[in-house]
């Protein structure tokens, strides 16, 4: 098992996650020395078929991440359809079913909240293109914890509700096209 | 500077845990901590209190705090028929070998207010079991048992459990088994003729009978990994060979200590197999 010590990446997205998601991850070496942690939208009473989609097109392995699950470097770990996903200080998956925040559930104010819990400054917190609000307290909590905070550029997003909300509640975020994002994560493997 | 604080707030929930215990005999001791540390947090900003600690003090000397802080403790969500392939596969795959048994006993460890039990019954009876078997739904919040007992839930909800019903295979009407006034939907008490409702914690209590299915869902997510196999191991206690138990839908027995003795029977609907002697 590889060493999550040099902290992790939780990305969070909704409207337009596929395209968006589609830039980044496949770009990623298959010795990417982080987690991956992928928060999206996706309608509840579905079977999320993002894990299959992204194990297909991406160097590293991509799972729907399962309650207890201990997280290790170079997975991709996308939040399952109707729970909330948090991390555990022990560095595991602890997934849940409180109620939905914002509407959403999986939340990603929730999920980056606690990830910032957990990794602090070795966190890196992405919110990319959707329609909603969700995401801007998360990050704020990101770069409260002295994370690096991104925010995809809301002019050439799909939806640029979410980065805009991001960015009113974390004006210090960088903000870069998910092109840029891409290598900027690249640049972490090498 | 935050570092510090977030520390001292962990020693405070701790603390505010063990009190819990040692005044109430409630157990939280051991749950999953990021979820129990966003609950509490939400329950001392909406409670008023300015610490855990200041939480902490009112909630041993004032009694009437526990059923409050019960409910930021223990999460409350359910639906009837809740994921309906899971009920699917209960018709199709486990009814016919309960279908050999001469009587049965069915345990929904962790029931809420009631909506997975009734779910059970309702599938016992459409598929002729519901007459030789014993429910027997337990929870640690008897708020939620009281709500389960009384088989009441908001009108506006019945459209989903309706739907759910029908995705589940459902052969009669979800209709035909409650009646509506006043924004309520009341379940009707011939449900109940079969079920023993009973407050009883997966943590500090034991088995209590053998049974042929157990179904514990969402439950388990919100321990820790060692109550988790505490939890398990009751569950691999109360099911003889070829007993079943069901869990929640991203739930696994993959991380457990006692994996080993179950088998998959519906993978994908985390309906377990009790293997072995
Ligand atoms: C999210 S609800 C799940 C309800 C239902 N099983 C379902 O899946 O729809 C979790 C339930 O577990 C109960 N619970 C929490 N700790 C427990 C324990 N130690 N023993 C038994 N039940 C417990 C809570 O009170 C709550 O009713």
């Amino acid at each position: 098992m590889m060493e999550t010590a040099g902290g992790a990446v939780i990305i969070g997205a909704s409207a337009g996650a596929l395209e968006a998601l589609s830039v980044i991850l496949p770009k990623l070496a298959s010795d990417f020395p982080r987690p991956i942690l992928v928060i999206v939208h996706v309608p509840p009473d579905k079977r999320s078929v993002l894990a299959s989609i992204f194990d297909a097109k991406c160097r590293l392995r991509a799972v729907e991440a399962e309650d207890k699950e201990p997280i290790e470097a170079g997975v991709i770990y996308f939040a399952p359809p109707d729970y909330h996903l948090l991390i555990e200080d022990t560095k595991t998956i602890a997934l849940s079913d409180e109620d939905q925040v914002l509407f959403s559930r999986p939340s990603i104010d929730v999920a980056f909240e606690s990830a910032a819990e957990v990794w602090g400054k070795s966190l890196i917190g992405i919110i990319l293109t959707g329609a909603n609000h969700d995401g801007a307290q998360g990050l704020k909590a990101v770069a409260a914890a002295g994370g690096t905070v991104i925010v995809q550029d809301p002019d050439g997003a799909y939806a640029g509700a979410m980065p805009q909300a991001a960015l009113a509640a974390c004006p210090q975020a960088l903000v870069l096209p998910v092109d840029i994002i891409a290598s900027y994560l690249q640049g972490i493997a090498a | 500077m935050t570092e510090t604080f977030e520390k001292v707030e962990d020693i405070e929930i701790r603390l505010l845990l063990d009190a819990l215990y040692h005044r109430y005999h409630y157990d939280f001791r051991n749950y999953a901590m990021a979820s129990i540390r966003r609950r509490l947090r939400q329950a001392r900003e909406q409670l008023g209190f300015q610490t855990i600690s200041a939480l902490q003090e009112s909630a041993l000397h004032d009694p009437d705090l526990l059923p409050v802080l019960l409910r930021y403790l223990t999460v409350q969500v359910s639906e009837m028929f809740r994921d309906p392939s899971y009920f699917q596969a209960i018709r199709d795959k486990v009814i016919p070998h309960l279908r050999t048994y001469p009587s049965l006993k069915v345990w929904i460890a962790g029931c809420s207010s009631g909506e997975e039990l009734y779910s059970f019954v309702i599938l016992f009876r459409e598929e002729g079991l519901e007459e030789r078997t014993i429910f027997y739904a337990t929870d640690i919040n008897p708020e939620a048992l009281a709500q389960a007992e009384s088989g009441i839930y908001d009108l506006e909800r019945v459209r989903l459990f309706t739907e759910n019903h029908r995705r589940a295979g459902g052969k009669t009407s979800l209709s035909d088994y409650y009646h509506s006034g006043y924004n309520r939907c009341v379940f009707d008490k011939s449900l109940r003729r079969q079920v023993v409702f009973s407050d009883h914690s997966l943590v500090t209590d034991q088995v209590f009978g053998e049974m042929q299915f157990v179904s514990c869902r969402n439950v388990m997510i919100y321990f820790d990994r060692d109550l988790q196999d505490r939890a398990i191991g009751l569950f691999k206690d109360a099911l003889p060979r070829n007993g079943f138990l069901g869990l929640g839908a991203k739930e696994t027995l993959r991380f457990s200590a006692h994996a080993d003795a179950f088998r998959d029977f519906v993978r994908e609907e985390k309906i377990y197999q009790r293997a072995g002697t």
